[in-house]
């Protein structure tokens, strides 16, 4: 059910940033009533034009029509003026205001600021948009996924006829990509029209009516939603993908376990409590999976393994010594290796990838007392070729592409050969290719002898990587099982927090 | 490294030749012309050998207080107190001073300068402590430590410090052994301009070359990052308090043993605070904190000379260096913005933009 004419049109948009072509003479429409997928790698430039589409950034060339209206978007004042709203990857919240404070910022035009009022239609909005969200709470102690329904509910909630979300299900879970998707369907039934970016071949082709493919800044075609996975996979990536298995004969789990917890709690940041009771174990050369919704727990379980939260009760052991409320630098002394989800802030962006590499035991890298710069860089060298970093030793973190900052934090981790890897969603927002890559590595690793906890909202994930798999809800482990006898619906099950009773 | 209209230097002349732009206007209304002023706020002072070395002078406590505020800024620890702490100095070096004289020089200028180092780092403890214990915000408690500290000088000035002999509110004299030496006949210029450029050249050293000082950086850029890696932030933070503090100290006991001779109530015209204008235009590095130091110097000891020679009041120098101050600050935050809109990433942390090249000291 879609109209002919064009709700968005962008006419040969080019970007460049310094040498790079971001986008190269990209056309691109959405008419009323469809939802048109952007697909491509990460860097491919899908985010960079909807950026220029919001007015976040300014296109070297080309023409933006809303309707057939030329439109010049010079900040997002004048794309939500022509009925544009966009969810970008960077959450634009004001951190210490209340759910409902921020959706009453981006509505409030007279002086008076009616909170009741707002709080009553983000409950209203809540409800509509099978989106869950308290509005007295405060940003800044919501999850990350909770923070993006916040972003969702805030660009809903400003009347936009055309609405661009960038990779909106990267911190959902399968229900509520369907609640979303069920909500997008209802919108473009209205006659709205969604962008919808995303690397996901399968939720691209649910949801789209029509898909453009984005290659290296080149627009690669623009299909019908229908089109067949593998078509749209080779078209992304120009050559045929190959997923990571694990080899089934591959040595597995054995002796004595690595990690043992016991009757762990812990308070989230808001002080109540975010886990309870929590006990498992990891073996030798075994990947635990943990599956769940964020905001379960599972960051918390993952800050306690990293000293970066201190338990209320319980006991944490890594190869038998003892680490309940140790430090960072005692669980990495113990051979924990940790990458957790929020992985730009685990490492310091302003500094170089040399530095971030070392900062972890700068002081075998000190001789008489000052910094070996000479050796500093040989190790960045070597493992910025050992991990297929494609940046330059002195090039500082956060000028990184996701995927490499994520080597970055592997090649750190992974270089002091740890007993145990504690890692939480490993690929989320990577492209293929780093994505297969990550995910050898910690095969790698498993084979090794390594033990590894494995946090994740892929399933696929989750599924191809695990031996074992738990479920957690609420803060408590509500499920194990084999990976061999793990059952999709009985895990989304458990995960809302309904399997108790079966 | 790629040239770019961004980068610390050129942003730094930019704010100076919009500085100059600014500041014309109210020049030509005190009635003089804008460029017979310029030259005899930062030229003139340096044509002379005399006014040179008194621009070393002014110099010599604002390094001090400006290397001691962007070792704690380069820590992310907002040390607004540096005045305090350099009037805490002030009291040590004069109450060390009149004890000291029966020691030979050599003795006795350490032991005043580690005294005032210790009270200096003394009297930024307890910020430095409700921070990292309570997380109480530092700006404000290190803030209103210095008035505290003026008041603690005046008391001993007013109470038991006066001077017997004269009865006027000023400690008595210290010790001929205790006093700086002047380092050129018949000028000003002592000790203490030696020993803030040993400062800043130490702590360009520890910031650049050693581990504790990649820390303090790590610190500084990404607490978070930092503690991830395994670094005790707060002991970090605890530490740049500490020894930001203690130079802030030493800047007390170079001008009590160096200028005065002796505690008085005048002693600091603000120093600490124009310490802070020092290590914002240094752009938080060694280098530039002593470059922004001189350059502060020379426009003082101008200001007051064009007070004299072209009649234009002496206060147009203090409006000069605000309004420099205010560019400055308003580039950097400008570059800051623009980061922002053309990164789709992580701006970076507030010590980040200001020390935006990643200078290593």
């Amino acid at each position: 059910m879609t109209d002919s004419a064009p709700a968005l049109e962008l006419r040969g948009i080019t970007k460049r940033f310094g040498d790079l072509v971001a986008n190269d003479a990209i056309d691109f429409d959405v008419r009323g009533g469809e939802v048109h997928a952007l697909l491509g790698e990460n860097g491919a430039g899908k985010t960079t034009v909807m950026r220029i589409a919001y007015g976040l950034t300014q296109a070297d060339a080309g023409e933006i029509r809303v309707g057939v209206r030329p439109v010049t978007m010079r900040s997002p004042r004048d794309a939500i003026a022509a009925g544009i709203g966009m969810v970008t990857q960077h959450f634009a919240l004001v951190r210490p205001m209340s759910v409902a404070e921020n959706l009453a910022l981006g509505r409030s035009t007279g002086l008076r600021l009616d909170l009741a009022e707002a709080g009553r239609r983000a409950a209203v909005a809540s409800e509509r948009f099978g989106i869950r969200v308290d509005p007295s709470a405060r940003v800044i102690d919501l999850s990350v996924g909770q923070q993006q329904r916040v972003e969702i509910l805030k660009a809903l909630s400003r009347n936009c006829r055309i609405l661009i979300l960038d990779e909106p299900t990267a911190v959902l879970v399968p229900d509520e990509v369907d609640a979303l998707f069920s909500t997008l369907r209802s919108l473009v039934a209205q006659g709205m029209s969604v962008v919808f970016i995303s690397h996901k071949l399968a939720e691209v082709r649910a949801i789209s009516d029509r898909v453009s493919v984005l290659r290296r800044g080149r627009l690669a075609g623009t299909v019908a939603g229908g089109t067949d996975e593998h078509e749209l996979a080779r078209m992304m990536v120009g050559r045929p993908t190959f997923g990571v298995e694990r080899s089934q004969d591959a040595a597995g789990p054995a002796g004595a376990p690595i990690l043992s917890i016991r009757g762990l709690h812990a308070a989230g940041t808001h002080g109540l409590s975010a886990l309870s009771d929590v006990s498992l174990e990891v073996a030798a050369a075994e990947i635990l999976g943990v599956a769940g919704v964020s905001g379960n727990g599972q960051t918390e379980l993952v800050d306690v393994l990293c000293g970066m939260r201190r338990p209320t009760a319980g006991s944490v052991s890594v190869d038998g010594l003892e680490l309940s409320a140790a430090s960072p630098e005692r669980m990495m002394r113990a051979g924990v290796g940790r990458i957790p989800e929020d992985r730009h802030a685990s490492l310091v962006g302003d500094l170089s990838v040399a530095y971030n590499l070392v900062l972890e035991r700068l002081d075998d890298f000190t001789h008489g007392g000052r910094i070996d710069e000479g050796r500093i860089r040989d190790h960045a060298a070597e493992l910025i070729e050992r991990f297929d970093i494609r940046a330059r030793p002195e090039d500082p973190v956060a000028t990184l592409s996701g995927g490499n900052i994520q080597k970055v934090l592997l090649a750190r981790v992974i270089s002091r050969d740890p007993r145990l890897l504690v890692v939480s969603q490993p690929t989320r927002g990577l492209d293929v290719g780093a994505t297969e890559y990550v995910r050898s590595q910690l095969l790698a690793r498993r084979a090794a002898g390594a033990a590894i906890l494995l946090v994740s909202e892929d399933f696929d994930e989750l599924l191809a990587l695990s031996d074992r798999l738990i479920v957690m809800y609420e803060g408590r482990i509500v499920g194990e099982m084999a990976v061999a006898d793990a059952d999709v619906e009985r895990i989304g099950m458990l995960m809302a927090g309904r399997g108790m009773a079966a | 490294m790629r040239f770019s209209p961004w980068s610390t230097p050129v942003l730094v002349a930019a704010a100076v030749l919009i500085t100059f732009a600014i500041t014309a206007g109210p020049i030509i209304v005190a009635g003089a012309n804008p460029i017979e002023a310029y030259a005899a706020y930062l030229v003139v002072p340096l044509t002379s050998q005399f006014t040179l070395l008194e621009v070393l002078v002014s110099a010599t406590p604002i390094m001090l207080t400006g290397a001691a505020v962007a070792i704690a800024f380069r820590a992310g620890y907002w040390n607004i107190g540096a005045e305090g702490q350099l009037l805490l100095g002030a009291i040590a070096a004069a109450g060390i001073g009149t004890l000291v004289g029966g020691l030979p020089p050599v003795l006795a200028l350490p032991v005043m300068v580690a005294g005032g180092a210790l009270a200096g780092a003394a009297w930024a403890l307890v910020p430095a402590l409700l921070r990292i214990r309570f997380g109480i915000d530092e700006v404000v408690t290190t803030l209103l430590l210095n008035p505290v500290a003026l008041l603690l000088v005046n008391g001993l000035l007013h109470g038991p410090w006066r001077d017997p002999e004269t009865g006027f509110p000023e400690s008595p004299r210290i010790a001929i052994s205790a006093e700086f030496p002047t380092l050129i006949d018949r000028s000003r210029l002592h000790l203490g301009f030696v020993l803030a450029l040993a400062v800043v050249a130490i702590a360009w050293y520890v910031l650049a070359r050693t581990p504790a000082g990649l820390r303090l950086r790590a610190a500084g850029l990404s607490p978070h990052g930092a503690r991830f890696a395994g670094i005790n932030v707060s002991r970090t933070l605890l530490g740049a308090a500490l020894v930001s503090g203690a130079i802030a100290g030493i800047a007390g006991v170079s001008e009590v043993a160096g200028i005065q001779n002796r505690l008085t109530g005048g002693l600091s015209p603000g120093y600490g605070y124009t310490g802070i204008v020092v290590a914002t235009l240094g752009t938080l590095t060694m280098p530039g904190v002593a470059i922004a130091a001189v350059f502060l110097g020379d426009l003082t000891v101008g200001a007051s000379s064009a007070a004299r020679s072209l009649g234009i009041p002496s206060q147009l120098g203090a409006v000069v260096q605000g309004v420099l101050l205010l560019t400055t600050v308003a580039l950097l935050a400008l570059r800051r913005t623009r980061a922002r809109r053309t990164d789709a990433g992580d701006a970076g942390s507030v010590s980040g933009d200001i020390a935006a090249e990643a200078q290593p000291g």
